[in-house]
């Protein structure tokens, strides 16, 4: 199938492309980011989408804020970077403020506290489904199983912070994946 | 209150440059500082405002500015939401323009295969925290294994568990 011609968005169609994605992504953009800017709006290719998601993927940082920076950046430089986040974030933050006012308003309110610890409960089911799918490419890799379960330990067990664990494990990591010649 | 901002700045300036693997890697140390170290709020409070932010649309880092804003207001919701998108942004902002001359190298495959497993961890680390914060009571249990156990067999939409999660927890069958 021959690749459809794509169009280079301004920076005032950034910002509303990346406005409507984060007002109707709900449970996870990328696979709406990849319908937004590939099929409906044509501002890249799929191979095109698929280099700078992995890109992204490897900086720190939320994948999908990464993105919206790296498409406004390579259509319109910073101000499109820029633009492309804002609009991103822009709404979602006035929303989960909104429902921050609600909880906080209702707390104490017996059902409100139920309801609450409901979602909260389907919400960790969310996570854990999550890390199962994460993990399960790697159920063959006794290397990356023992270093995935090294930072689960560390982190979930024994309470270790953050920074020290991961500039300590990373590299180990990363020299050992490079001796195994991966 | 300038320091709680300037505490907050740092706490999630640091916290946007390590979240390798997306906005789940970093939820433990977000917990840790937040619960443990400040003491802004409870586990239980946290955990609330992680699943709302779950249930709001958007990227899943959006419980950072809710958390800003629970502990200072506007002006927390501000600093939280430029400390957490700012400096990761900045680095994808220059990454990508050496990107085409790394692309090619060896090491770039092996830093990524070893970022993975890191990251895989982390996101256990950080479902194992949450899950310990909100099962308390059996009812609890229940919700999240039944979720994980759809979502895990069949593609529905996890909104549909949420808002099941919710109007179970509503009726206060088993609390």
């Amino acid at each position: 199938m021959a690749e459809t011609p794509t169009k280079a968005p301004t920076t005032g169609e950034l910002f509303t492309g990346f406005l409507m994605l984060g007002l109707t992504g709900f449970g996870g953009v990328l696979p709406l980011a990849r319908h937004m800017a590939v099929e409906q709006r044509r501002w890249l290719t799929g191979a095109e989408f698929s280099e700078l998601l992995s890109l992204c993927q490897f900086l720190p940082g939320g994948n999908i804020i990464n993105l919206s920076v790296a498409i406004g950046l390579k259509f319109r430089g910073v101000p499109g970077a820029v633009a492309a986040i804002f609009g991103l974030i822009a709404a979602p933050t006035a929303i989960v403020i909104a429902l921050g006012f609600i909880y906080a308003r209702y707390r104490h309110e017996p059902q409100v506290v139920h309801m609450f610890a409901g979602l909260a409960a389907a919400a960790a089911g969310l996570l854990i489904t999550m890390a199962v799918k994460l993990a399960w490419p790697l159920r063959r890799k006794p290397l990356a199983i023992a270093i995935g379960l090294a930072i689960f330990v560390a982190i979930a067990g024994l309470h270790f912070p953050l920074v020290p664990t991961m500039l300590v494990i990373a590299p180990i990591s990363i020299f050992l994946m490079m001796r195994a010649g991966a | 209150m300038s320091e709680t901002l300037a505490a907050l700045a740092l706490i999630f300036g640091q916290l946007s440059l390590i979240a390798f693997g997306g906005g789940n890697t970093i939820l433990p140390e977000m917990h840790r500082q937040v619960v443990d170290v400040h003491h802004w709020m409870t586990s239980g409070d946290f955990a609330a405002l992680f699943a709302l932010a779950q249930a709001a649309p958007g990227p899943n880092l959006m419980v950072v500015p809710l958390i800003g804003w629970q502990v200072a207001g506007l002006a927390g919701m501000l600093v939280t939401t430029a400390a957490i998108f700012g400096p990761s942004s900045i680095v994808t902002l220059i990454a990508l323009r050496l990107w085409t001359r790394f692309k090619d190298k060896p090491w770039r495959a092996a830093v990524q295969a070893g970022l993975v497993p890191v990251s895989v961890g982390l996101v256990a680390a950080s479902a194992a925290i949450i899950t310990r914060s909100v099962d308390h009571e059996w009812i609890f249990v229940a919700i999240t294994a039944g979720s994980t156990a759809v979502l895990l067999r069949f593609k529905v939409h996890p909104l549909w568990m949420l808002a099941l999660g919710a109007a179970i927890g509503w009726t206060g069958f088993g609390q």
